[in-house]
């Protein structure tokens, strides 16, 4: 069963004959605006930090266990592949919270327009980016 | 959708909403994602610095450090508010990208009980180190 918004693709053209309305460009075929990518890339640090929560939840537990547990996950978070993950959720955490606020002054109703929703989104860049190097800067030399 | 292009029946918006309308739950699960993540933005940069304070600490510097009261409630506020962040922001997720019905009441379910437990998970760690 068709409803109004599927009913409303079909129409005819000037030759009387019916036609499929052509749709916008794809995705795929588009050239990505900044907003454009740091709204996907939002999504996608947001499903990638849901699956670091595991990392947390591991070391809440491990931290709650005995001390052999604790050293195992510390020792882990401190490997080469625990390193990794720890730069990808410190990164994809840093973006999430820096493209989080321009959400959130987006719904106050300031900045939704064209020259400021561009220039925000390439302050987020630049701000995920110098966070997260300050942030490892920083924890290395604490170590 | 294929084939030649042709008109058949047409649903009124009314028809359309009795049969798959809102539940007129959307204003408020968009309202409690925007509070949770104000609440976030001061948790989580008490939560980064507070791993750069712990990073290659013992096992007993942790639980010195949770056992603190207000480390403990920071920590249970930024559990809370983090899985509830994180379910309501999958649920809208797998709600856009998942359009068969059966699959996507099984997931949202699935993934909303899973955050239920992993907080519940932390929750319990927390409480069992702090107290």
């Amino acid at each position: 069963m068709k409803d109004v918004r599927d009913a409303l693709m079909i129409a005819r053209n000037s030759e009387g004959k019916l036609v499929r309305r052509p749709l916008s460009p794809h995705v795929q075929i588009y050239r990505w605006p900044v907003s454009m990518a740091l709204s996907i890339l939002h999504r996608i640090t947001g499903c990638a930090l849901g699956v670091g929560t595991l990392l947390l939840t591991w070391w809440l537990v491990s931290a709650a266990s005995a001390d052999e547990v604790f050293d195992r996950a510390q020792w882990f978070m401190g490997s080469a592949i625990g390193l990794l993950l720890l730069f990808g959720w410190s990164a994809a955490l840093i973006f999430h919270f820096f493209n989080g606020i321009r959400h959130l002054v987006w719904d106050a109703g300031v900045g939704f327009d064209a020259p400021h929703y561009n220039t925000s989104g390439w302050a987020v860049i630049i701000a995920t980016a110098a966070g997260t190097v300050l942030v490892w800067v920083i924890g290395l030399v604490v170590w | 959708m294929s084939g030649t292009p042709h008109i058949d029946m047409l649903r009124s918006p009314l028809g359309r909403a009795r049969g798959l309308g809102s539940a007129r739950l959307g204003s408020h699960h968009w309202w409690v994602q925007r509070l949770t993540a104000l609440a976030l933005v001061p948790l989580t940069l008490w939560f980064i610095f507070s791993v750069i304070h712990l990073s290659g600490a013992s096992h007993q510097d942790v639980i010195d450090w949770l056992s603190a009261p207000l480390t403990l409630g920071l920590m249970l506020a930024l559990i809370v508010a983090t899985f509830h962040h994180l379910q309501l922001g999958a649920q809208v997720v797998i709600e856009d990208y998942v359009h068969d019905e059966r699959f996507k009441i099984a997931a949202v379910l699935a993934v909303k009980g899973l955050c239920l437990l992993l907080a519940l998970v932390c929750i319990v760690s927390v409480l069992k180190i702090g107290l």
